[in-house]
């Protein structure tokens, strides 16, 4: 393993780009390890989303040890930056390279077009080539579990969602969540806390106190910090952790938790590149393929919601049930999707609309 | 109602704690006439080293002494090379950032998912107990009365105290100072560990009771707002306490309209801490007199007593 550092990397980036033009990409050999490169968007000590990612790192490393070499570059801003990095990983002998970011898709195409040899994956992207695959995780499902628990448990009806950026994933975990919570308690509304940043405890634990101040009795989050969690446990109330397991930061107050698990994902695609049965395909997976998982539930919640929770999650894995089936209602209480539809990938890809149950309007 | 209100105007102190902090120590290195812009960097060092010693000793104390140490620490590093060495102080600021961002998440690394309840909330006996106003004054962690007492004690020793006298004479005229003879270098390096005292403060606060953490640049920007907040406060010690009341009361009632479902865009409400300053600056801009009364004349200029 071997860590270039933010500042190194800055310092490095003027010389990248000269170097990647002189330097052949070395003939990768038989008896050599394959090198696999990752690129982060934030520091891997975000506890969230990056994290996640550098644990599946690990995983390539303890389940195929001195047959692959790894190595990660981190807190890789979204613009002209990323295009050098990628470039220099692929220079220097890589052979599969993981870019774990949306705002990577169009630097890692034009490097992967320069590279034909070198394999290429962007996570959440939806640009292809031969050589460059893409990959996302059904992040919506896990919210529908979440939403059932949560229509279920609270007692107030009002659930506070504290939400980054108004993009389309996060609508739809938004909506995923309402839907679903709906189904359980027509009562149930969401309040929405946009506070405009992945990260920042501080924030986001303010928009927590914020939320619960005005009557939430429960908080959901699509941030990266366990800040939330911990006011929900320090003010008595109930909380969802993000990304990871979050329970040792509120062992009363999370009644579960969305797990972003890349590792089977990483381990089958070093496995094919291994192998030689890499191709480029686009997957977008989520609780059966266990891409999204879940933490034991939390003590607080009662036996009879943990087996509802489970329902939705079973019918979501046999296909029984689909987060955004029929009837949905839009805010307005239009029907949007009739009843025996589905709203189809294209439509969930680019979603820009609240369903009801929702308060307030979507930012545009 | 009054419920939420009380409830609404603790979150407002907890968000405004860590910028009267980091402000009020930039304030004193800047009316020394040192422009140190590594605050926030300052501020990660000493929120990484008091959350390690607090999750090791188990000691509070040790944990804010901790903060506090590792920021001199490093603004006695920005005191070397500046006043020394006379680096270039916007130079040396930026590095001190960028710096304290990596030192913080190399030292930080094994901490991760760490979880420590945070600072005790201390009660003064019977005037907690009073309605309203109990809840609102008299029961806060430590740090929050700190806050408000250092803010005092620096409006003092600034405008009532013959070494205030001296500090600010640095700052506005360091030949002047040295003529009449006194070790400006020596100040200067007083004000600016106290700066850095300040922020580890500012970082302690973030780590140990703001959100009772260690994650990777947990300050988030606020090292900047800080010192943006000086120069809206016009180096002013009470108008910095108000400054930094006014922009956390921002962040946190746009929260609440949020919740309540009033359409204001956020990212707006997030920009005014800065417009706020640079309508400021432009306001003392329009009026000499009052820069030369409050701004530190000498801010940012190298002294060396040889020339």
């Amino acid at each position: 393993m071997k860590l270039i550092s933010p500042l190194r990397r800055s310092l490095l980036a003027g010389a990248v780009a000269m170097v990647s033009t002189l330097v052949a990409l070395p003939l990768a050999n038989a008896a050599d390890p394959l090198k696999v490169g990752f690129v982060y968007v934030g520091p891997i000590g975000d506890h969230g989303w990056t994290y996640r990612h550098d644990q599946g790192r690990l995983a390539i490393e303890a389940e195929f040890g001195d047959a692959v070499e790894t190595t990660y570059v981190e807190s890789v801003s979204e613009g002209a930056d990323a295009e050098g990095v990628i470039r220099k990983l692929a220079a220097t002998g890589h052979d599969l390279i993981f870019t774990t970011s949306f705002g990577y898709m169009n630097p890692t195409l034009k490097v992967a077009k320069q590279f034909p040899d070198v394999k290429f994956e962007h996570a959440t992207g939806y640009k292809r080539a031969d050589n460059l695959a893409t990959y996302s995780a059904r992040f919506y499902e896990g919210r529908a579990v979440l939403g059932t628990i949560a229509g279920m448990m609270t007692k107030s009806n009002v659930i506070g969602y504290i939400a980054s950026f108004p993009i389309p994933e996060v609508v739809r975990g938004i909506n995923a969540f309402s839907i679903a919570m709906r189904k359980v308690n027509p009562d149930a509304e969401i309040k929405v806390v946009w506070v405009n940043t992945w990260y920042d405890p501080g924030k986001e634990g303010d928009a927590a106190k914020a939320l619960i101040d005005q009557g939430a009795d429960i908080i959901t989050q699509h941030t990266d910090s366990p800040a939330p969690l911990q006011v929900a446990e320090a003010r008595g109330v109930y909380g969802f952790g993000q990304a990871s397991d979050m329970s040792q930061f509120a062992p009363k107050a999370q009644l579960t938790s969305i797990i972003d698990d890349w590792n089977p994902y990483y381990i089958e695609r070093t496995r094919a590149a291994i192998e030689g049965t890499w191709s480029s395909i686009d997957t977008w997976t989520g609780i059966k393929d266990g891409m999204v998982g879940f933490p034991a539930y939390g003590e607080s919640v009662p036996a009879d919601v943990a087996a509802a929770a489970d329902v939705v999650r079973d019918s979501i894995v046999d296909g029984s049930l689909h987060p955004f089936q029929g009837p949905i209602k839009n805010q307005a209480g239009e029907i949007v999707v009739a009843e025996g539809e589905v709203l189809s990938d294209g439509d969930m890809l680019g979603m820009d609309w609240y369903v009801e149950g929702v308060q307030g309007s979507l930012p545009k | 109602m009054s419920e939420t209100v009380i409830l609404t105007l603790l979150t407002i102190i907890t968000a405004a704690t860590p910028l009267v902090f980091a402000a009020i120590g930039e304030l004193i290195t800047e009316k020394s006439g040192v422009l140190n812009l590594g605050v926030e960097g300052m501020m990660l060092v000493g929120a990484v080293s008091s959350f390690i010693v607090v999750s090791v000793t188990g000691v509070d104390v040790l944990g804010v002494l901790a903060g506090v140490l590792a920021g001199m620490l490093l603004s006695l590093v920005f005191s070397v090379l500046c006043l020394t060495l006379q680096a270039s102080q916007v130079a040396t600021g930026l590095a001190l950032t960028l710096f304290g961002i990596g030192l913080s998440a190399l030292a930080g690394q094994s901490m991760i998912g760490v979880a420590y309840e945070g600072l005790p909330k201390l009660s003064i006996p019977i005037l907690s107990e009073l309605p309203v106003v109990g809840q609102l004054l008299f029961s806060h962690d430590i740090l929050v009365y700190v806050s408000f007492a250092l803010v005092a004690a620096v409006a003092w020793f600034l405008y009532r105290t013959r070494a205030g006298l001296v500090l600010r004479a640095v700052g506005d005229s360091h030949d002047a100072a040295h003529a009449l003879g006194y070790n400006v270098v020596a100040i200067r390096y007083l004000a600016t560990v106290f700066g850095g005292a300040c922020s580890g403060l500012a970082g302690a606060y973030l780590s140990m009771s703001y959100s009772p953490m260690w994650v990777e640049n947990m300050t988030a920007g606020r090292g900047w707002i800080a010192l943006a907040l000086v120069v809206f406060a016009s180096w002013r010690p009470w108008r910095l306490l108000f400054g930094a009341y006014l922009f956390g009361s921002i962040s946190i009632l746009q929260l609440h309209g949020q919740a309540i479902g009033l359409d204001v865009p956020s990212q707006l409400m997030s920009m005014l801490p800065y417009i706020a300053t640079i309508l400021v600056l432009v306001l003392i801009s329009r009026d000499r007199g009052k820069i030369r009364r409050n701004a530190p004349a000498c801010i940012g200029k190298a002294f060396h007593p040889t020339t």
